[in-house]
């Protein structure tokens, strides 16, 4: 509804776009002049800070694949461990003995209300105390024990609104058929809502993909973020450099995954395989409220 | 049993928690709703602002951003934000990281809401002869953020929980105390426990609430 805010536009409101163009133009490029103005200032322009990453592939072998594989590695660890443990906590949020779906619900609710990085402090130290990993692969251990814990329960509510935006006659037709609770949800149910489910599960990697950095940033985990820091000591403080680097890596690999995301919700959509129920992307955060609305898939 | 808690400033942390999530929150709201008009609006270079800005921002870890501010803006840059000493800097720092993430967000739910408000709203509203701004403030963005409430409140609960990054940069709220009080106490199941039943208690209630406020101020329609 957006272009039916504002009516077509006559001589008048043309030459208003133009003056709020210029105006804004103006302070945009002020802004990308101070911003050029102080790095240069600071000396953060100089080729030498910048060079590593365009010549020679010495930065890229030995600093920023290793840190880009670590971050890849836990992501796709935690995802694959989370989505068979959301499937559970999911399914189990809609049995019918009070007995499994309390404690489910409750166990959900919980690891939802607690910030990851919280969860993985507590991985980390869980780790030392009480196993004998090795302390090299300690932080690997604690970031993907964090991101399942956490993961694991918005999975266990994509999978639950997955289930539920199947209509009701799926579940009729299969228990007139004859089929036992298990079959109807192995069978009938839960093939369906997987399709349905797959834009909201892609665009969750992103998550994922996102609060790896935090193990890099606080427990000392080497995937990309850390790789910057390590860059930055190595080629002489070429902080700007380093961070401009990684950002536009992180940019470029949760875009492609967003974009995968969309392009699959509108697949599903036109394609209408299943009986037409697509969890969005964006419907699975909605469906974070439909708890006590501790969530959000940000 | 609660001994090793002496000498720690437990509220504190979490009032510093608090703090950074309620500052972090109206700065957001506020720069997050205009860039949804930018978005909305007829103006070709700022809809072109706001959606590049939104896309580039969201696929950004927020430990990045908040880790650039610190290194890059104030120790490279020397940016300081009018603040004395590495404690203050780094707490404004945090909020401006905080901000330039999570608006980001709050402009997608903010744009969720523009996009439930009825057609006929705003072509009655053009109807009558009122220009784009008027239709979007007096008509339009009224509806949209009733209707809003409940992705803000999902926005503003991740965010909540999102302050705990600022420990990356030596901000003093909880997770950074956590850190500290696992590594000097051997307490951890417990140490924990209160950790995250301080979370619970700041998210869940919000949730609950604000969930209870959003079903009240709805437009039914």
């Amino acid at each position: 509804m957006s272009s039916l805010l504002y009516d077509a536009q006559g001589p008048r409101a043309k030459r208003r776009n133009v003056l709020f163009t210029v105006v804004f133009l103006v302070a945009l490029v002020a802004l990308l002049w101070w911003v050029y103005r102080t790095l240069d200032e600071k000396g953060q322009l100089a080729w030498p800070l910048w060079e590593p990453f365009f010549t020679g592939t010495e930065a890229w072998s030995t600093y920023i694949w290793p840190g880009l594989q670590n971050t890849l590695k836990a992501a796709a660890l935690a995802m694959i461990i989370a989505l068979p443990l959301g499937a559970v906590f999911g399914i189990a949020r809609l049995s019918e003995h009070a007995w499994i779906r309390v404690p489910a619900a409750t166990v959900v609710e919980f690891f939802r209300a607690i910030p990851v990085l919280i969860l993985m402090i507590f991985g980390n130290a869980l780790f030392a105390e009480y196993t004998n990993v090795p302390s090299d692969d300690r932080p690997l251990y604690a970031v993907v024990t964090g991101l399942v814990l956490y993961n694991a329960s918005v999975l266990a509510e994509i999978v639950r609104a997955g289930i539920l935006s199947l209509p009701k006659g799926q579940s009729e037709a299969a228990m007139a058929i004859g089929l036992r609770k298990n079959q109807e949800m192995r069978l009938v149910l839960l093939p369906q809502a997987v399709t349905a489910m797959l834009p909201a599960i892609v665009s969750q990697m992103v998550v994922i993909v996102k609060d790896t950095a935090l193990g890099g940033a606080v427990l000392t985990f080497p995937e990309l973020l850390a790789s910057a820091n390590t860059m930055s000591g190595y080629y002489g403080a070429n902080v700007i450099a380093s961070f401009t680097v990684v950002s536009v890596l992180f940019i470029a690999l949760n875009f492609a995954l967003t974009s995968f995301a969309s392009w699959l919700e509108r697949r599903l959509r036109r394609a209408k395989k299943s009986t037409g129920a697509v969890v969005g992307v964006d419907d699975a955060e909605i469906a974070g409220t439909a708890g006590t609305g501790a969530g959000g898939t940000i | 049993m609660f001994d090793f808690l002496e000498g720690y400033d437990l509220l504190g942390a979490f009032w510093t928690t608090v703090q950074l999530a309620l500052l972090s929150a109206v700065g957001s709201l506020v720069w997050g709703t205009l860039l949804a008009a930018m978005r909305v609006g007829p103006v070709p270079l700022m809809r072109g602002f706001g959606t590049a800005y939104v896309n580039l921002v969201r696929n950004i870890p927020l430990t990045v951003i908040i880790l650039f501010t610190s290194l890059g803006l104030y120790q490279t840059l020397n940016v300081s934000l009018g603040a004395e000493g590495t404690e203050a800097v780094n707490f404004r720092l945090a909020v401006l990281g905080l901000i330039v993430y999570t608006s980001a967000f709050v402009c997608e739910a903010v744009r969720s809401g523009i996009n439930t408000v009825p057609v006929g709203q705003a072509e009655a509203a053009r109807a009558i002869g009122l220009s784009f701004s008027q239709v979007l403030w007096l008509v339009v963005l009224p509806q949209a953020f009733r209707s809003a409430v409940g992705p803000l409140t999902n926005v503003l609960i991740a965010l909540t929980k999102n302050t705990t990054v600022a420990a990356a940069i030596g901000v003093a709220e909880a997770a950074f105390l956590m850190k500290e009080m696992i590594e000097n106490e051997a307490q951890l199941l417990l140490i924990s426990a209160i950790f995250a039943f301080g979370f619970v208690v700041l998210t869940l209630p919000t949730g609950l609430i604000l969930g209870w406020v959003g079903k009240k101020v709805a437009v039914k329609r």
